[in-house]
């Protein structure tokens, strides 16, 4: 049945690592290296060549990911190891280098190795977190009827505001092209959509609007009791489709609010890898400055 | 005097335009009949460029009319050209009204009140029948059509659509894009049409794209010679009349059965299933003497099959003895059992030996032996194994074969010559519920479950037969396995058939009672008023019981049983069952037992009623018909999508599942996505047969796929779709290299467009079959959130889900 990446197999990967990092630990411990503990004993190279050569297991997920054919184990359960191996991996390249660290090659391995881990951290966080937060967020409705709705109400609405006033149709219509869903990943991290300026200066244009017609509705001091005031004059039409526009717009707004935060949930999901995937590369590159240095320029 | 010819020939399809050639090359004086202006109307109105199929390949042609898979155009002008070069005497717009025996032929009448006299009488009419138009004045003007080829052609137009059907529907949504579209309704809602389909158009008429009359019908149509608008229909509508001002009027009402005309010329059908074709005799001669049938009307919906009819019955007419068509595909069959002579022998040995296929006649036989396998297995092989997906039928017609009751203490039963089994995975479309050895000098006829089917359906007597041993078989199988058919004898005779529709209440909670039921088809579902909300405890699928504990100490029923789908029941009745139990102390041992589990399992659930509410959900997506279904847990899916790309690269880059379209419920997605239904609506009408069912379960499009698209229409759940083979994708290598194609989990491309105009075959889930390790979408999840589970799984996995 449903469980999750961590307690895939009774969270078999946690013991594998925890093993790992237990016998990583008492072998430090036991090992005398005869000075200060380094990558060049012979501890320091077994745990070296251990953390390289899970680094190099750790990125062949993303080959393993995309072979669809491949029958080796269930990609769920390659991720639940992805995940406790990886975080050992920090230990054993500690360990592997007895702390030591400086201004060098190196280290910076160490630390793209870090950054990358790290940023994998908070993909496990958002894989725990959002999924649950989107379904809440999208109520059962696909993000293309959602963005459909959208459109429909877009129409509606200037339907409605050419009846009323060809200022209030420019206003709508403008606010409508000031509406953007999705875009560059700023955008999309952030959830704005625009909406709620449409629906600022709509108040302000039926302001303006009332001011005109009746100078002592500006003190008026909120939009929504202009509408109230608007719907309470039974002979107006015109005040009647307003109240229908601010609903449709208000309406508007919430959907388009709905599907920037689905947007910025995805976002969210994705992101993080594309720190974690590219620096996994720089880190490879590195890794292999750091091996090949260590051996020719000892 | 009217004229005389020796053959007349009803209706120009693919079979009366045969006879009609291979009477002409003949020689012999023929006349066939035409309603339209063309030949073949059913080919013809087939959409611009369709790719037509030649199925059965194996099946030589035998007609002097061409027929080679190719496009509608292609072999439409084939046709005519061979009409022309045979100089077939054809007579176009004669539609046939009425067709009399007199004298020593028959009496030909036609609407158009011509009158032929004839020795012989060939009907080709198929089942298509003739489109039916809207039956008021003015249905014929040149701006009403029953067809569209494409809406795309029309814009700006104020269109009327009549009609209900999916056809209707498709037709006026598509058309609504660029057009003006009224759709009429008889009928106050559109319940005829598939969901998707009645959605949008649900959906149109609320939003205003489409306006709708309900209630109303077309009283007529005028042409108008002023204004803008061509014409004008008449409406009768429930509050009076109504005229709409049109361009064009599209009538989709479907084609009349042409049933009542064929009754009208005396032949008889077998019964009333509107599915039943005339029986007719091995030369398609019906029970009227000298009136022929070919062609689907006679059972053969297939082109090939029917131009070969349409030779055979000719050469039969003028006395000639044609070894038909399929005697060598016939032969090579029965070659494989032991002391073969001939064909007609061999034939005539299976009728005698096997009881159950003396109810039909010999042309049925024939198709029936073309469609099955001849199987010789060896003493000691297995036919098929418990727990197998199989659904084929299996008759014996030599030796005997051993059915395995119990593995663990050996236990077998026989079965002898003119026996059958493989009945109750035929039935209930769940696995094998034994293991079946071959015995000595078996020889066993398999034939797959649609020509089972159609053999079930169109003779009464088989039908009869088999359910007859089913419900014996059943009742000994589930409760008393030792007992003799004699023992059972008693409940047996007071047992019958009972169907439920989906939602159907067998009975209730509280109720005295007085039988209990065996699932025979479908599934159940068990539920308890719990603070005055119904509570799903449990699923019943096919193959158990409800029902017993009533019967057993407990007057009164605990709880509700409701059919899930679609269900038959085998109802036994409560004292001779009473009796039975007594006679065999073992039964309530065992009844006890069983009832323990459950109640435990019940109460269980009881504890959780959330759990009831999973349940519930589920089989409201119709996943009680389900064999296994494909869940999303939305709490872990992360929406890559690699389930999708899993699917397309592991199936020619077309996926076939669908993660975001579908219903949640308490995080539980159901995407669309096939579920391998018990009995797969995709298989219902697939003219090759193309749709079969796999050992492990898995419900699969084979590649003789015509590309009809009747799987698509058919499937409630919208998982079938058409496409073509995608262009082959480069290595990874080559393509992280030289960037050749497309990557891995993306959507290929074809940068030369190759594909164009390629057959559109349907695809489906074949839950990755021939696949190691199992389904790529669950493989390939990489949280986990993909599950593919079975409905007797539901209690236990709605109980994970606390």
């Amino acid at each position: 049945m449903h469980d999750s990446i961590l307690t895939y197999a009774r969270s078999r990967y946690l013991w594998i690592a925890i093993a790992l990092s237990a016998a990583s630990l008492i072998a430090y411990f036991l090992h005398d290296p005869g000075g200060p503990p380094n990558g060049g004993t012979w501890l320091g190279y077994t745990l070296g060549t251990i953390g390289a050569l899970l680094i190099v297991w750790l990125m062949f997920f993303g080959i393993r990911k995309r072979h669809y054919l491949n029958g080796a184990g269930t990609l769920r359960g390659w991720l639940s190891a992805h995940i406790y191996l990886g975080t050992a991996l920090i230990l054993i390249v500690l360990l592997h280098a007895g702390f030591q660290l400086g201004w060098n090659i190196h280290t910076l391995a160490f630390v793209l190795m870090l950054i990358v881990i790290f940023s994998g951290f908070f993909g496990v966080y958002v894989y725990l977190r959002y999924p649950t937060l989107m379904t809440r967020n999208r109520e059962s409705a696909t993000r293309e009827a959602m963005l459909e709705e959208v459109n429909e109400i877009d129409q509606n609405a200037l339907a409605l505001a050419d009846g009323i006033d060809p200022k209030i149709h420019s206003v709508v219509l403008r606010s409508i092209q000031n509406t953007r869903l999705g875009g560059g990943v700023w955008t999309q991290l952030r959830a704005r959509d625009g909406s709620d300026l449409a629906l600022d200066s709509l108040h302000k244009a039926i302001a303006a609007r009332e001011n005109r017609q009746e100078m002592k509705t500006t003190e008026m001091p909120t939009m929504f009791a202009m509408v109230d005031f608007l719907a309470g004059r039974a002979t107006d039409k015109q005040g009647e489709a307003m109240r229908k526009l601010i609903d449709l717009i208000s309406r508007k707004k919430g959907l388009a609010t709905k599907v920037a935060r689905d947007m910025q949930y995805q976002a969210m999901m994705e992101i993080w890898l594309y720190i974690h995937v590219p620096l996994s590369f720089a880190l490879l590159a590195a890794l292999i400055a750091h091996i090949v240095s260590s051996f020719f320029y000892w | 005097m009217s004229e005389r010819f020796k053959i007349a020939i009803v209706g120009s399809g693919p079979g009366g335009l045969s006879a009609a050639a291979r009477a002409a090359e003949r020689g012999e004086s023929h006349v066939l009949f035409e309603a339209e202006e063309h030949l073949s109307n059913t080919i013809y109105r087939y959409q611009k460029g369709k790719f037509v199929m030649d199925e059965p390949g194996i099946l030589p042609l035998r007609s002097p009319v061409p027929f080679k898979a190719g496009s509608r155009e292609s072999i439409l002008d084939g046709w005519d050209e061979a009409a022309k070069r045979v100089k077939i005497n054809v007579r176009y717009k004669h539609e046939v009204s009425a067709i009399k025996p007199a004298g020593n032929g028959f009496e030909i009448k036609c609407t158009n009140g011509q009158i032929v006299q004839a020795d012989f009488v060939v009907m080709g009419i198929g089942l298509q029948g003739n489109i039916r138009k809207l039956g008021c004045p003015g249905e014929d003007l040149a701006f009403v059509q029953y067809q569209l080829d494409d809406p795309d052609e029309y814009e700006g137009e104020t269109i009327a659509v009549v009609g209900a059907g999916d056809a209707a529907i498709e037709n006026a949504v598509a058309l609504a894009k660029q057009n003006n579209v009224i759709i009429i309704n008889r009928k106050d809602e559109f319940g005829r049409a598939k969901k998707g389909n009645e959605q949008a158009i649900l959906k149109a008429i609320e939003d205003g794209t489409i306006e709708c009359y309900y209630d109303s019908a077309p009283e007529r149509v005028d042409a108008l010679s002023v204004g803008r608008k061509k014409g004008r229909m008449i409406l009768a509508t429930k509050n009076g009349k109504a005229q709409i001002l049109l361009d064009r009027v599209i009538a989709r009402l479907g084609a009349t059965a042409p049933r009542g005309f064929v009754e009208g010329c005396g032949v008889v059908f077998p019964n009333k299933d509107p599915a039943s074709v005339p029986a007719i005799s091995s030369q398609y001669e019906s029970n009227v003497k000298g009136l022929y049938i070919v062609g689907a009307l006679g059972g053969y919906p297939l082109i090939k099959q029917a131009m070969n009819q349409g030779y055979e019955v000719v050469e039969y007419i003028l006395g000639q003895k044609v070894e038909p068509a399929d005697a060598p595909l016939l032969k090579a069959k029965f070659e494989k059992m032991p002391g073969f002579r001939s064909v007609d022998e061999a034939l005539a040995r299976v009728q005698k030996n096997v009881r159950l296929l003396a109810h039909i006649t010999p042309l049925q036989l024939r198709e029936f032996m073309l469609d099955s396998d001849i199987r010789a297995p060896k003493p000691g092989e297995t036919i098929f194994n418990r727990n197998d997906y199989t659904n084929t039928f299996f008759s014996i017609v030599e030796g005997e074969v051993q059915v395995v009751v119990d593995a663990e203490k050996n236990q077998r039963v026989s079965l002898r010559r003119g026996e059958f089994f493989g009945e109750m995975s035929l039935i209930s479309g769940r696995r094998r519920s034994a293991t079946v050895l071959a015995g000595a000098n078996c020889v066993l006829i398999e034939t797959p479950r649609r020509s089972m089917n159609r053999l079930i359906n169109s003779v009464e007597a088989v039908k009869r037969e088999i359910d007859e041993v089913f419900i014996l078989r059943a009742i000994q199988s589930r409760f008393a396995p030792e007992a003799s058919a004699e023992q059972l004898a008693e409940v047996v005779a007071a047992s019958r058939l009972e169907r439920f529709k989906a939602g159907d209440v067998l009975f209730n909670e509280g109720e005295v009672g007085d039988s209990l039921h065996l699932v025979r088809v479908g599934s159940l579902t068990i539920s308890r008023s719990i603070g005055g909300k119904d509570v799903v405890l449990s699923y019943v699928p096919a193959g158990n019981y409800v029902g017993e504990m009533a019967l057993m100490g407990e007057s009164r029923r605990s709880a509700t049983a409701r059919a899930a789908i679609a269900t038959e029941t085998v109802r036994l009745d409560g004292d001779s069952f009473k009796k039975l139990v007594n006679r065999i102390p073992v039964l309530r041992l065992r009844l006890q037992s069983e009832y323990r589990q459950r109640t435990a399992a019940n109460l269980a659930m009881q504890a959780m009623p959330s759990g009831g509410d999973i349940i519930s959900f589920l089989l409201a997506q119709g996943a009680g018909e389900a064999t296994d279904i494909l869940l999303i847990d939305e709490s872990l899916c992360v929406r890559c999508d690699n389930c999708e790309k899993a699917c397309a690269e592991t199936h020619g880059g077309n996926s076939r599942l669908n993660r975001e379209a579908g219903p949640t419920f308490a995080q539980v997605h159901v995407p669309t996505s096939c579920r391998h239904c018990e009995h797969p609506h995709c298989m219902k009408d697939c003219p090759p047969d193309a749709i079969h069912r796999a050992p492990n379960g898995e419900v699969f499009i084979a590649d003789n796929c015509i590309g009809c698209g009747n799987c698509v229409r058919n499937c409630p759940y919208g998982v079938i779709h058409m496409a073509t083979k995608a262009p082959k994708k480069p290595g990874l290598i080559q393509w992280l290299m030289f960037g050749r194609g497309s990557g891995p989990g993306e959507a290929p491309h074809d940068p030369h467009d190759k594909h164009v105009g390629q057959l559109k075959q349907a695809v489906k889930c074949d839950m990755c079959k021939g696949i190691q390790g199992g389904p790529a979408c669950v493989r390939s999840c990489p949280t986990g959130a993909a599950i593919r589970i079975s409905p007797e799984e539901f209690p236990a996995y709605a109980q994970s889900r606390r």
